[in-house]
């Protein structure tokens, strides 16, 4: 990879990223948070939530695929894009089932910390109650589907870091749902317990058993910061 | 000047929004300086007697007493405000929203394993308020004017949110104080 520095701006201040960076890495690394779901570090991005919608150059594009250019002129933290993210966070909540209330995944959970940094009280959109299938056929990991985002984390860690390929999508439109590599379920794959699989996924959905609630409220990930602090740094100055 | 009114009601939920709300401790004491209860569980009111500045609502809709009672808050308060995840988007009751209502009935009266009934009949009783097809949450059936998630939201999320609202301020609360669990 060559080291030359591909200049380009985000809401005004200045960037430097390397060749081969997407928009979303490149902003990650000069301190500036784009919000994000479907990405995860270490996997290959599927531009797939579009949670991390930017403008670039006055078009929306997913950073998180956006190869870094010179030159370009990026818009992030506006009010325009911060309510079409507040609307696909919205719409992730109203076409499941999360019941926040009782799962283990609360405060460590990347969609409901999301609500949380747009300050969603309530969605404005109707809720769909949806029929969504339970998989606790596996010994040690369970699959809650009301909970599943179809980001496709699961899909791609299982294949790309665990070197298996545990996880896939069926159906499509609503009917699309994640589904495993065994017609018995997930305790017929060779899924471990041990697989980053398993916490490559944002939400609830894919969970160890006998976990539950180890970590006391007050104390679990998103309970006092909001998601993407630790990314924030103030512009150095020029 | 005249204490604001305020009144609450539990519709499907749990009442465990009104234990957080009695969670406020001492702060009761200058709330009570603040406001006069017009219908609330905490007096026992049944109607509500006259204009109100606060409604506060805890839970969703189930059935047709809950439409009813809501409404009526809409009707006579200035600000109605979704206390808790159950008026807010349903929550633990809103788990049978997958469940055809049929299912549900003969599960609770007629299938279910510790179920009791010679009669063998889902009761039908004209006292009793018939279910809707589903849990709605408050907002879905009037209009809400704010929202206070949380099961319960924290007696500091009430008290930030009441005196806030007392006082003439924005609803501004901070991040610690607005969850979802
Ligand atoms: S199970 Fe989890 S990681 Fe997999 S697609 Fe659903 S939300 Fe994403
Ligand atoms: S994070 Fe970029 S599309 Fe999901």
């Amino acid at each position: 990879m060559s080291d030359r520095r591909i200049a380009f701006t985000i809401d005004g201040r200045k960037i430097e990223a390397r060749a081969g960076q997407t928009v979303l890495e490149a902003a990650e690394e000069a301190g500036v948070y784009v919000p994000r779901l479907c990405w995860m570090k270490g996997l290959t991005p599927a531009g797939a939530c579009r949670v991390c919608t930017v403008r670039v150059n006055g078009r929306p594009q997913s950073a998180c695929t956006q190869p870094a250019a010179p030159g370009m002129i990026v818009e992030n933290d506006t009010e325009e894009l911060r309510e079409l993210r507040r609307d696909v966070i919205d719409m992730l909540f109203v076409e499941g089932n999360h019941f926040c209330m009782f799962c283990e995944k609360s405060g460590a959970c990347e969609l409901q910390a999301l609500a949380y940094r747009f300050g969603i009280a309530a969605p404005k959109y109707p809720f769909m109650f949806p029929r969504r299938e339970l998989d606790a056929s596996h010994p040690d990991i369970f699959i809650d589907r009301n909970r599943c985002i179809l980001c496709g984390r699961c899909v791609r860690a299982s294949q790309e870091l665990d070197g298996k390929h545990v996880f896939d999508f069926v159906g499509r439109g609503r009917d699309k749902r994640i589904a495993v590599d065994a017609e018995a379920g997930l305790g017929d794959t060779d899924c471990a317990a041990t697989d980053r699989a398993i916490d490559a996924c944002p939400t609830g959905s894919l969970l160890r058993k006998r976990v539950g609630f180890a970590v006391p409220v007050g104390r679990r990930e998103f309970d006092r910061q909001p998601i993407g602090s630790d990314i924030e740094r103030p512009a150095a100055a020029e | 000047m005249a204490k604001a009114k305020v009144a609450t009601t539990s519709l499907c939920g749990c009442f465990g929004c009104h234990m957080s709300l009695l969670d406020i401790d001492e702060r009761i004491l200058e709330l009570i300086e603040l406001v006069d209860f017009d219908r609330s569980p905490i007096n026992d009111f049944k109607e509500i007697q006259g204009p109100v500045d606060i409604g506060l609502i805890e839970g969703g809709c189930a059935n047709e007493e809950n439409v009813k009672v809501l409404q009526e808050f809409r009707r006579h308060c200035k600000v109605l405000i979704s206390v808790g995840d159950c008026a807010i988007n349903g929550g633990i009751p809103a788990m049978r929203n997958m469940v055809p209502l049929a299912e549900c009935y003969e599960e609770a009266f007629l299938k279910g394993p510790t179920v009791v009934n010679p009669s063998g009949k889902v009761p039908d009783d004209e006292e009793i308020p018939l279910l809707l097809d589903k849990v709605y949450p408050a907002h879905e059936v009037v209009k809400m004017d704010y929202h206070l998630p949380g099961c319960p939201p924290s007696a500091d999320t009430l008290w930030a949110a009441l005196t806030a609202l007392l006082t003439g301020k924005p609803v501004d609360l901070p991040y610690e104080l607005v969850k979802y669990d």
